[in-house]
């Protein structure tokens, strides 16, 4: 049986196809439940009750939500491109989804080790600005269009801010493969070895970084509803408005993922004398995933020219200096080679 | 045929497909789509070469970065299909002069091409066995040739300087804005409070 899955073809195709599915399936329905959570915490900083109408508390709000999307009409605007514009959401969905192929649960609890994960990440998650500009452009609207134009320059600002910050984690690890990268965050002081400690102003620049490449509040000028209706989705109902939805989401919590691997140890337990586990990697992505809800809730938008300077003024030269901050120490090994984690050993 | 063979046709026909219709699409965004398709074919081949990270560099530089700003432009332009098809007959012999210049020099190559048993070897050789592709570039660029690339680098600074001058005018007449100032302004310099007598307002 077990040569079967590994030597055949279509065995593989079958192991392969069930590890996706064991990762998509509860991350989709896990979902459900971050976005009925995200509008609780929401309505909880604004003293209102928030969904609580369907299902207990309203946990089932979201699939209510799901299969109204689901059963409406599509409605294609006219002079709409019709290819482009049902094109663009899948491309948002399946670029969102397909970063999680690298993305390991626990000690070697991934679809592909591959040995540049972290490169994999970064390349998909600068392609997810497709999805926005295809839809934009497609649907033959001024407000879209302008929504779609102002994604396209957002996230591109902040990718790169995001690459560099990823260099110096890259540079402390000597590995860009995730495993490593956990791995070389466990040591005896338990949570204080993680990188957060040692790269601590770069947490604060990749967690805003991140929301603004996710176009997250208070970054989410592309949609925009006092200027732009709801920039790049104004076109969008039914089924084609639901797979841009998820796609956001699911980008969020592969963010919120990345943050807890690069900067939280992972899978690792905080404190030594508990096992690590996949739980640890959970209880971080929904604590980042938190802090996400609490800052769309608390922070008024930003101005567009306000969210450029920041991007290219102030996180570009701070991250770049980071990088080289960090090649000096690691080079010459100074704090006693915490910066130089592959040198230690971990 | 092994998976690898499957994916190489799979890439290759992709590649092809949409290198073709890059130039025989009628609208420039759907042109910049299929340019999209192809490079994404083409880093799909590097990776089945076993040069995952060129291939994840091609996707993050030429797709992330560059094929957005071409795709920016495109969706800008006002676009005159007549205009577009009008020069077609006109550039038609001399794009498939190009094409045919192109197609025997390929021809040639492949066709009388000779080289030795060593050449091959050393062609071989280049890619060490023991390492990750990432650390045998690195070792390349950072220890071999760091010179070569840290002057390829200036290059490109001199380059990139030049543009910006070129581009930069202060026009007198615009209002420009100091965030600084912006940031260190307070009440007490911006407000005043002014008590207004009946009957008589602010003079």
């Amino acid at each position: 049986m077990t040569e079967f899955f590994t030597t055949t073809y279509f065995g593989i195709f079958l192991l392969t196809l069930g590890q996706v599915l064991l990762i998509v399936v509860p991350l989709l329905v896990a979902l459900a439940f971050l976005l009925w959570g995200d509008r609780k915490i929401w309505a909880a900083i604004q003293l209102r009750r928030g969904p609580n109408v369907v299902g207990t508390f309203g946990l089932l709000q979201s699939f209510a939500d799901f299969i109204k999307y689901a059963v409406k009409e599509i409605v294609y605007p006219a002079g709409a491109d019709k290819a482009v514009y049902l094109l663009a959401p899948m491309v948002s969905l399946i670029m969102a989804l397909i970063a999680w192929a690298v993305i390991p649960f626990n000690d070697g609890w991934v679809v592909s080790d591959l040995n540049i994960a972290i490169l994999y990440v970064f390349a998909v998650s600068s392609l997810e600005v497709y999805g926005v500009i295809m839809g934009g452009w497609a649907s033959n609207s001024k407000y879209p269009f302008l929504g779609s134009l102002r994604s396209a320059g957002q996230m591109i600002s902040y990718e790169v801010s995001i690459g560099l910050i990823i260099i110096g984690i890259i540079i402390s690890t000597g590995s860009m493969n995730f495993g490593d990268i956990v791995m070389a965050q466990d040591g005896k002081y338990g949570m204080f070895s993680w990188y957060w400690v040692i790269h601590f102003p770069m947490l604060f620049l990749f967690l805003i970084s991140a929301m603004a490449e996710t176009n997250r509040p208070p970054f989410d000028l592309p949609e925009a509803e006092s200027e732009l209706v709801a920039g790049y989705q104004v076109e969008y109902s039914s089924t084609p408005f639901l797979l841009y939805m998820i796609g956001e989401y699911v980008a969020i919590v592969l963010m919120c993922a990345l943050v807890s691997l690069l900067f939280f140890g992972g899978w690792l337990s905080p404190v030594n004398f508990l096992p690590d586990g996949i739980l640890w990697f959970l209880l971080k992505i929904c604590m980042v995933f938190f802090v996400f809800a609490v800052v769309k809730a608390i922070a008024p938008r930003y101005r567009y020219d306000q969210l450029m300077r920041i991007g290219w003024k102030v996180f570009l030269p701070m991250s770049l200096g980071w990088v080289i901050l960090v090649a000096f120490f690691a080079k010459f090994e100074l704090f006693g080679g915490v910066y130089a984690r592959w040198a230690i050993g971990g | 045929m092994t998976i690898v063979a499957y994916a190489f046709w799979m890439f290759a026909i992709c590649l092809i497909t949409g290198g073709l219709f890059t130039v025989i699409s009628r609208n420039p965004v759907h042109s910049v789509l299929w340019l999209i398709l192809t490079f994404l074919s083409a880093a799909g081949l590097f990776v089945l070469l076993g040069a995952e990270f060129v291939a994840m560099l091609l996707i993050i530089v030429y797709v992330g970065a560059v094929a957005v700003l071409f795709l920016f432009v495109v969706m800008m332009l006002d676009i005159d299909f007549a205009a577009l098809k009008a020069g077609m007959a006109q550039y038609l012999p001399i794009g498939l002069m190009i094409g045919v210049v192109l197609l025997m020099q390929l021809g040639l190559a492949f066709g009388a091409w000779e080289f030795s048993e060593q050449a091959d070897l050393l062609r071989d050789a280049v890619t060490p066995t023991d390492v990750h592709n990432t650390a045998a570039l690195g070792h390349i660029l950072y220890d071999q040739y760091f010179l070569l690339f840290q002057l390829a680098g200036l290059i490109l600074l001199v380059a990139m300087i030049g543009a910006i001058v070129l581009t930069l005018r202060h026009r007198k007449n615009v209002k420009r804005q100091n965030v600084l100032e912006q940031m260190w302004r307070d009440p007490a310099k911006s407000m005043e409070m002014k008590d207004v007598k009946p009957g008589q307002g602010l003079s």
